[in-house]
């Protein structure tokens, strides 16, 4: 295998296994960075995963090949509804943010398989019709060298996905909204005095990390997985999680750490073809992420430091 | 303080009300009838001696795992690891009960000692790192359950065995297998560890609420500043809170390995007797007894849940459900308190 197609294989494969972590990811960075912690990224992507593959089922004669965009959109809608639980018990109840999440984890399993069984009588979907389909990006695809690593045969979710992370990275570093949902975090009080409302921000933060959980788990569903089972979403949402903290809460870090850990996904599927990984067994390639993740926050690569108020709940009048 | 006794039991069983009520009401909605359903449910769990014996038997790695998240719960930590040390409790104890050749009152003892030391040890990690750089137990032990799971389903394909699937299966001198128990409760997979957990509950109670090391543990979970004016180690305490909580887990899942399966398989996800644990230990309101009752409840509604596709036809992943509402429930007592206060003043 020649560098080249080395750099063929790995590339494309890399991006195609982060794009769910990227989303995922980004609505971590946006609910943590609002101070509510969200373990619930896991039970979001579920979510995701169940309403991306039931709408491609249902509606795939009706849309054609439009039908996983409109899935997708779908998925974002619910997810954002669904994540409004974890608002309500977290921001208006002071419920524990952790124990909320790991509700949400619960929860969306439970009716996933829940209305599959309904449904479909039978534990997991059929495969979906109308997947996501490599293309050849146009015109760009047609650059040398570059062209064929990064522009042939790629998902175009892939690509939306980067696209994502620079427009949130704008919206939470570059607009008014952004400084008041990242005070929101850091010092509620201070904000609260200032005249930002704490609770509202905090739910428009929540809801904005269902819509991109929920996105992820369609991506995921309907690149990867193609039906929805109880193994469909399995720790990519805690792997969203630890890309969040890898990525010092930041959008660009958060997408560098899901590039990061999708690449390494993808070295443990394809890494037997790699003369140098052929070697090294696959277990090292997969726990890497998590244990990256825990090097990073004890402070080995770089500290990671978390928004000061997350986790808290910010109860007005308690200092 | 007599008020806030009162919330503590009386917030578990609205819990568990509201959730069990939420339950009924989505199974009326999807045509069922509820109280077919949870005839069922209940039948499965209770219906006979061999139902009970299985309910027994789920109910005993809950009140361990329950224990575990409850004894670090007092210490004002969260161990959403105790997954990953199930795991790697469950992979030594039959480590040692596969490959050890001795007597019952040997063997058995190392291989439960070998589970509690790997989880115990498991949990020493995220303990370390908090009390010596401070970082966040929650997401070390979110990323040492991936890394436990990984890394058992490595050692039981290339160590413990050659590619295969499965261990072999213990030795009966490691068993905590029960023929009296069995026969008992016509051939379900009870075994005697429902004894050690139930001592486990005793030791933890008594840990807690007799002991000098409980009393600091508690006030290190109470307010860490005084508890340092106070001359206590800080650091200290909380390695070994976490210490402690990964030896429960750790027992918990020797309970799976010497009890109820014999064996470890290889897997693609978590058993979620870990995650479960922290339902128990939230609704037993991180009180040993609490916890031996909720895991009771817990494990009669996962036993009995498993009856409802059967007999009422109701898909027994209803019963998640209404686990995770409770779980949101009690998460959010304040707005049971709320509730309860409201209700009082307008009474007057």
């Amino acid at each position: 295998m020649s560098f080249m197609e080395l750099l063929q294989a790995v590339i494309p494969t890399a991006l195609f296994y982060s794009a769910p972590l990227i989303f995922t990811a980004l609505g971590g960075v946006f609910s943590e960075r609002s101070g509510v912690v969200n373990i619930g990224l896991e039970g979001l992507m579920v979510m995701g995963a169940f309403v991306g593959i039931v709408f491609n089922l249902t509606f795939s004669d009706v849309f054609g090949s439009w039908t996983p965009w409109i899935s997708i959109l779908a998925a974002m809608i619910v997810g954002a509804i669904f994540a409004i639980i974890h608002a309500v018990a977290s921001v208006t109840f002071y419920a524990d943010q952790v124990v909320s999440g790991v509700a949400i984890n619960f929860l969306a399993l439970g009716i996933g398989i829940f209305l599959t069984k309904q449904w479909y009588d039978k534990g997991q979907t059929d495969m979906v019709s109308q997947p996501f389909y490599t293309t050849d990006i146009p015109i760009l695809a047609d650059i040398p060298f570059l062209g064929r690593i990064f522009f042939q045969g790629i998902y175009p979710t892939s690509y939306v996905a980067i696209l994502f992370a620079f427009i949130a990275w704008y919206m939470l570093y570059k607009t008014p909204f952004g400084l008041r949902l990242r005070a929101v975090g850091e010092h509620p009080m201070a904000a609260d005095t200032n005249g930002i409302n704490v609770y509202k921000m905090r739910y428009i933060a929540v809801i904005i990390s269902g819509a991109m959980g929920g996105l992820g788990g369609a991506v995921f569903a309907l690149t990867i997985a193609l039906n929805f089972s109880h193994a469909t979403i399995v720790g990519q949402g805690f792997m969203a999680l630890a890309a969040v903290i890898f990525g010092k809460w930041h959008p660009l870090g958060a997408m560098g750490a899901a590039l990061f850990f999708g690449f390494a996904q993808s070295l443990s599927v394809i890494g037997g073809g790699i003369p140098l990984l052929a070697d090294v067994p696959q277990v090292f390639l997969l726990i890497a992420p998590y244990v990256l993740t825990i090097l990073a926050l004890a402070g080995f690569i770089g500290r990671a430091e978390a928004p000061k108020a997350n986790g808290v709940p910010y109860i007005k009048g308690n200092r | 303080m007599m008020q806030n006794k009162w919330f503590n039991i009386l917030v578990p069983v609205i819990s568990v009300f509201i959730g069990l009520l939420a339950g009924a009401l989505i199974m009326l909605s999807f045509g069922y009838n509820p109280i077919q359903g949870y005839i069922a449910l209940f039948k499965g769990a209770f219906g006979d001696l061999y139902f009970f014996g299985e309910t027994i038997r789920q109910t005993t790695p809950y009140i361990l795992t329950g224990l575990a998240i409850a004894f670090a719960f007092r210490v004002g930590l969260f161990n959403i690891g105790a997954e990953g040390q199930v795991i790697v409790g469950w992979l030594a104890a039959v480590w040692i009960g596969s490959t050890v050749d001795a007597p019952i009152y040997i063997h058995l003892p190392l291989a439960l000692l070998a589970a509690a030391i790997a989880g115990a040890l498991w949990g020493f990690i995220p303990g370390l790192l908090k009390a010596g750089l401070g970082v966040h137990e929650v997401i070390v032990t979110i990323m040492l359950n991936y890394v436990a799971l990984y890394s058992s389903n490595a050692i039981i394909r290339n160590v413990l065995t050659e590619n295969a699937d499965k261990t072999d299966m213990i030795a009966p001198t490691a068993s905590l297998a029960s023929e009296w128990l069995e026969n008992l409760t016509y051939f379900s997979r009870m075994h005697y560890g429902i004894f050690i957990a139930l001592v486990a509950a005793l030791v933890m109670w008594f840990m807690i609420e007799r002991t000098k090391l409980g009393f600091e543990l508690k006030s290190v979970g109470y307010n860490k500043h005084a508890s340092k004016y106070a001359g206590m180690s800080v650091k200290r305490n909380i390695i070994l809170a976490m210490l402690i909580s990964g030896l429960f887990a750790g027992l918990a899942g020797s309970m799976e390995g010497l009890g109820t399966y014999g064996n470890m398989t290889v897997s693609s996800g978590f058993s979620n007797i870990g995650f479960d644990g922290i339902a128990v230990a939230l609704l037993g309101a991180n009180n040993a007894f609490g916890v031996v009752l909720a895991a009771f409840l817990f494990g009669a509604l996962k036993v009995g849940a498993l009856n409802m596709p059967t007999q009422a036809g109701v898909p027994n992943e209803l019963v998640d459900i209404i686990i995770a509402l409770i779980i949101f429930f009690v998460a959010s007592s304040y707005l049971i308190r709320w509730i309860i206060l409201r209700f009082k003043r307008e009474g007057k």
